[in-house]
Parts: structure tokens; sequence; C-alpha cells
């Protein structure tokens, strides 16, 4: 799956990285906070990645500024990049890519999709056919969610619950 | 019983399927132990030093017959025999091997029974009141709100990688017998004025390290908002809970650090965007929950059943069970019965294959074919007739599951000491009873696990107290009673004898002396699966000693310094 993003990533001692001229970049929230105007100003794409613990609601206003929108899930025991792409989708309704990067892999990814995540960095090592067939481990689900905003026992009265 | 319909049925083999994979998977070498150890625990999988523990779950604690002879059939192909029935309405194999796990989670699966999220840091099996509608004082009956939840909790996609582990239980009665108080949310039904049903939240209970009641959140949330409400809940908890450290990521912590009126502030701002969304309940739904339950076919019975009458009359030993192992029911001229899994020199909990094949032919012949398991790690027979109980006790008295020690004192094993006994030196019961008061929480108890504690009044030691993790012996010093304190005993194949912690305390002072061993155990403990006893053999008894007495042990005053009597003699 091809790919022309280039991911930004802050030094160890969280400097902010160099941005390319041009090029699709997708910046830390931390860059995009600092630096909206240059980055809005140059060539190339523009994304921004939020870490587990940033707050999505930074960005409600920007979200027409970006291309796509990334969740670094840091270990893919840590949760909170779930409900950071619940609100995105859900409360913030954003429409476009949302990607999920770090600690990605095949027995993530039906949890992910079902909170949003519509494109997956899966990290390094992992076989993507493998992956994308791990979306159908399960074929219905109870909750709420970003791929069925209906919940099972709503659908289950109006058209009777179907394998999707 | 809840019966599947066809897409829980299908969630579960997807599950066994799942599971398979990722188990085939790290038995190749293809999937890492780090990756594949969260992905077991949310299958009841444990890893420990000499082999696997499965831990199946037992949704609400309620079982049918065939269910519970799946589960024997299991515990003879695939274990050792025997299943361990836990204080969490779950029941635990030690001996699977990890190659076997998904054949042991498809069998379950043949019966509606799965492993998912017994472990891990996610929400686990939803717990209630083990006389769940058939209690007199039932508001809603909560094995209904119990499955709701349950449906709500299984592959939550946002609330799978939690900070920390997360258990909800619910109450649907009067009084409380699902220590609500103590769980990450504790769920209470009440009515309000109009007569409206609705819920009493609770978040931010807990025992462990750090013993919490749990605040109540909302005074009252209508029926229908019970689930959005704990998705607004279990998100703030998500996204704010401590993930830097072990000890301090359960929601407890969270709320306490936040304050708890800073945390319902939170939990307010995330469920006004989530109110009337929908996840919000519908009357239909609930119906229709409830209908997927069989209910028993009660008759029409008359109050007073002088077969039952005339038995209490004449056999005492029997009406002495009836007293403390048989518990009122909401229809006349039934009962609910709980067969005891504490027998003295069985390890609590514990049943084997045999006994649970005798106990589901108990529950087929006298309570509609279904049973519970209660997180005081009985067995209970729900819908007894009381023309039935002496038959019934009789039977339970060949099996060994008849002795009538239910309640906080069971877990005590106590010789009837001074009060009763010419040999005694001090007396054991009262000293039973202060730490039972001390320990009143029952869930306190179980957070804490398996501890034998044994109480002797004397060195004939017919408590055995030399033999219980914690024992308790009884001493005279110059015409006063005092206890000496000795842990790290075991019975059993493992048998060990207790070695004396320090100097004799006062009667005032057991409580105290207990719960300082309970505190130094849970800071100590590897998990929750390190019994108090593995700590000791582990760490020895120096720590616990130290605990104990510190360097500022203060001696009752007047009453000299008292050696300890007999170490380990008798």
């Amino acid at each position: 799956m091809a790919d022309t993003w280039q991911l930004l990533k802050p030094a160890a001692d969280k400097t902010l990285p160099a941005v390319p001229p041009d090029g699709d970049v997708i910046v830390p929230l931390a860059q995009w906070l600092a630096q909206r105007a240059a980055l809005t100003e140059r060539r190339g794409r523009l994304g921004v990645w939020l870490g587990s613990q940033d707050e999505p609601g930074v960005i409600a206003d920007d979200l027409a500024c970006f291309e796509v929108i990334a969740v670094n899930f840091p270990q893919f025991i840590d949760g909170q990049g779930y409900s950071i792409a619940r609100l995105l989708r859900e409360r913030h309704h954003w429409q476009g890519e949302l990607r999920a990067i770090g600690d990605v892999f095949r027995e993530t990814m039906f949890y992910l999709s079902r909170c949003g995540f519509n494109a997956f960095a899966l990290r390094p090592g992992e076989d993507a056919h493998a992956a994308l067939a791990a979306l159908d481990d399960f074929s219905e689900a109870y909750q709420v969610s970003v791929e069925r905003p209906q919940p099972l026992f709503r659908r289950r009265l109006t058209q009777g619950a179907t394998r999707v | 019983m809840y019966i599947y319909d066809e897409i829980d049925q299908r969630l579960v083999d997807e599950r066994v399927t799942q599971f398979r994979s990722q188990t085939q998977r790290f038995l190749s070498g293809a999937l890492s132990e780090d990756d594949f150890r969260p992905l077991r625990l949310q299958n009841g999988l444990y890893i420990q030093r000499y082999a696997p523990m499965l831990r199946v779950a037992i949704p609400y604690g309620l079982l049918a017959s065939r269910q519970l002879r799946a589960l024997a059939y299991i515990a003879r192909k695939w274990d050792r025999g025997y299943g361990h029935f836990s204080t969490r309405q779950n029941i635990q194999y030690n001996w699977p091997r990890l190659e076997e796990v998904p054949d042991i989670l498809a069998k379950l699966a043949t019966v509606q029974m799965h492993a998912i999220q017994t472990s891990g840091n996610c929400i686990r099996n939803i717990t209630t009141d083990h006389f769940a509608g058939v209690a007199p004082d039932d508001i809603v009956n909560p094995l209904v709100w119990s499955e709701l939840l349950r449906q709500w909790s299984t592959f939550h996609p946002e609330f799978a990688f939690l900070p920390r582990k997360f258990k909800i239980a619910v109450s649907g009665s009067e009084q409380d017998r699902a220590a609500t108080q103590v769980h990450d949310i504790g769920v209470q039904a009440k009515r309000d004025a109009a007569g409206n049903v609705g819920f009493r939240v609770l978040v931010g209970g807990g025992l462990g390290r750090t013993p919490i009641i749990g605040v109540v959140i909302r005074e009252f949330l209508p029926w229908q908002h019970l689930l959005n409400y704990l998705d607004a809940v279990l998100r703030v908890y998500n996204r704010y809970g401590r993930r830097d450290n072990k000890y301090k990521a359960r929601i407890k912590i969270l709320v306490k650090e936040l304050t708890p009126d800073v945390f319902r502030q939170k939990v307010e701002q995330e469920w006004a965007h989530l109110e009337n969304g929908p996840a919000t309940l519908i009357a239909d739904e609930v119906q229709r929950i409830e209908q997927r339950f069989t209910r028993p076919s009660y008759l029409k019975l008359d109050a007073h059943v002088p077969e039952h009458a005339a038995a209490l009359a004449r056999d005492q030993a029997y009406a002495k069970w009836v007293q403390r192992n048989v518990h009122p029911h909401k229809m006349p001229g039934y009962a609910a019965v709980t067969l005891s899994l504490k027998k003295t020199g069985v390890p609590p909990g514990d049943a084997t294959a045999d006994q649970m094949d005798a106990v589901a032919d108990m529950a087929d012949r006298y309570s509609f074919g279904e049973l519970r398991v209660s997180h005081e790690q009985n067995l209970i027979l729900a819908d007894v007739r009381q023309a039935d109980l002496h038959q019934l006790w009789q039977k339970a008295r060949e099996l060994g599951f008849a002795t009538p020690n239910i309640g906080m004192i069971t877990n005590i094993i106590c010789c009837p000491g001074g009060d009763f006994c010419s040999l005694a030196n001090a007396k054991s019961i009262p000293v039973a009873e202060a730490i039972q008061r001390r320990f009143d929480d029952l869930d306190y108890q179980y957070d804490i696990g398996e501890l034998d504690l044994n109480i002797s009044g004397c060195m004939n030691a017919c408590g055995h107290h030399h033999v219980g993790h914690v024992g308790i012996l009884g001493v005279d010093k110059q015409g006063a009673e005092f206890y000496q304190i000795s842990i790290g005993g075991s019975q059993g194949n493992h048998a060990s004898l207790g070695k004396v912690l320090g100097p004799s305390v006062s009667q005032d002072e057991v409580p105290d002396v207990m719960e300082k061993l309970i505190k130094l155990y849970l800071t100590r403990r590897d998990s929750e699966v390190e019994r108090f006893i593995d700590v000791v053999r582990r760490i020895g008894i120096e720590p616990f000693k130290e605990h104990v007495y510190g360097g500022h042990h203060k001696r009752p005053a007047g009453r000299g310094r008292h050696v300890a009597v007999a170490e380990a003699g008798g």
C-alpha cells in the first residue's frame, strides 16, 4: 500500500522536527500548535498526529486544515487512542482519513476500525493481508460504534440484525 | 437461564476461532510473549510458574445443570478432575495445557459459555447477588440488567485496553448482597418517588492496597441511560486514569486524585454529549432480554409447609443447617439453599468433577435445572420447594456440601474455645467474631483471596491453628487471655506448620494484627493470583513480623513482657 505521508516526530528532548519544504507530512500536534501559519503555507499536504494523552478538542476548529489525522498507540495495551478516535469522529465530526500509528497490528484492527480508524500504519514486520483479514474476526457487535452508530438492540428492531 | 440467540452464539464461536489462531501463532513463535500476554489474559488464561490457569466466566454466577456438567467434563478431560469456584462467580482450572485451551473454549461455547474478559485490563465479568430474581426484597431482577451489561461490555471497542481491570457489580434489591460499594462501578437499583426504576451509581470503590468505599456519583439514573452513562464513566477513566504505575491505575485512585466532585463533573460533561444518544436503552430491549431468560414454573404453594416444620422440630442438625444454609424466597413454599464448598479440610471453593455432576443432578431434581455460584465460593440452589428440603439436605450431606457454616464466619475454622471447653486457655469464638467484624466487608475478604484462618483456644489445637495460613492460638498469661499469631501454615499436599510471628497479643489487638498482616500481604503480592500463603513462603515471615511489631510495638500497659508459649507444640 503506497503511502506518500512522512511522519515527523519530535526529538527525544521534545525539539520539534524540521519540516521539509514540500511533500506530504504528518506533524505532531505540538508542531501544529506552534507553527500553524508556516505549515499551512508550505507545499504538500498536511496531516497532524495526536499522542495518546493529547486532547482532540484542541484541533476541533482546525479540522479543515488537515488531509489526515493520526493517533499514536505507544503500546497496543494503551487504549487511550480509542477514545480519542471516537471523539474525533463522533463529537468533532472528522470525516477524513483517521490513521492508527504506533503499535498497530492485526490483533487490534477490529477494535480500531470500530472506533473510527480507516487507515492502519502497521508496525514493522506485520503481514498486511492478515491484518486486513482480522477486521472480520467478528461479524457482529453489541455496542454503538463509529462503524455501526446504532447498537445491535436498535438494529434488531428496525431491520433484523444481519451479517456485515 | 439466559438463552443465547444466534448472534450471541456466533460471537462466542468467533472468539474461539480468534483465540485458536492467536495460540497457534504464539506456539509457532509468530506472536511474541509480550503480544500474546494481554490477548490470552482477555481469555482468562494466566501462565503461572507450574501451569496455566484458565478462568472461565460464569456471568453473574448463573449456571444451568448442563453447563455444570460441561465444566465437570472439562475438569476430567483437560484438568486434574476438579475446578475452583472463585470469588467473582467464575470457575478456574489450574492445570490446563496451553495448546489445549482453544479446545476447552470450544467445548464451553457448545454450552453457551466462554472465558471472555475474565482477566486483563478490561471490563470483567459482571457480578450480582446470588439470590437475584428470587430474593424477597428485589426491586428489579438484576440478572436482566447484568446480562444487558454483559452484552454492552463484551468486546466494547473503546474499553478493551483500560489502565487496569474494571469490575462492575449490580444489586437489584433493597439489601446490597453484591458488594457494590467496593467495585469500580456499583449499580444499585432503586425507585424514585413516582415508582420509576433507576439506578444509584457508585464509582471508585475497591479493595486491595487502597480499600475504599465507592462514592455515589448519581443518586438516581433512570434505567434508559444506564449504558451511555457507563460509557461516560469509562471514557473519563480510559482517558485520564494513570498508566504509569499499576498500583495507582484503578479508577478509585483517579476519583481520589481528582476528588469525587471533579470526577463527577467530568463524567457529566461527557454524558451531556452521550445522553439520549443511540445507546439509550428502550423497553423493548429490556423486555427482549428478560424473555430470553427461562424462569422456573413455580407451583402455587402454601407458605406453611407442614413436613418442613415437622422435620425442623425433630431434627436438630437439620434445623441448624436450615438456619444457616437456607434462605428466604419470594415465592411461598420455596427457599434458596447454599451448598457449602467450605467444608473444613477442603480448599474453599474447590469442587471435583464428580461433585459437579452430583450438584447438576441435584439442580435438576430440586431446582429447575439451575444453580448459582456465590461470591462466597459456594453453590446455590435458588428455587427449592421447602417440602424437598429435608431430602435435599440428606443428599447434600452425603456429598459433603451440607456444612452449616455459611456467612462471614465460614472462612474461619474455629474450635469452641474457652466459652464451652474446659481445656481451653482462652476463648476463640469471640476472637473469630472480632475478626469478622473487622473484615466485615465481604468483598474486602475476597479481594484478599484464599486465606485459611484457624483459631484454637489451646494447644490441643482443635482449630488446627498450625496449618492455617494464619493461625491463632489462645494462651494463658497469668490469668489473662492472650493470643499467639502464627503465619505460613497450610494443609493438604503442601502442608507446613505456621511460624510464630512474635509476642502474643490481647484479644482486642487480634483484629489489628490481622489487618496488618493483610495489608503487608496486599503490598507485597505479585498479582491477585499470588495468595497470602504464597507470599509468606516467598518472602518469609520477617517482613510480616516487622510490619506487625515494627520498632514501636507497645505491649499492653502494665502486663509486662510475655513470652510466646509452647511454640508449635501440641
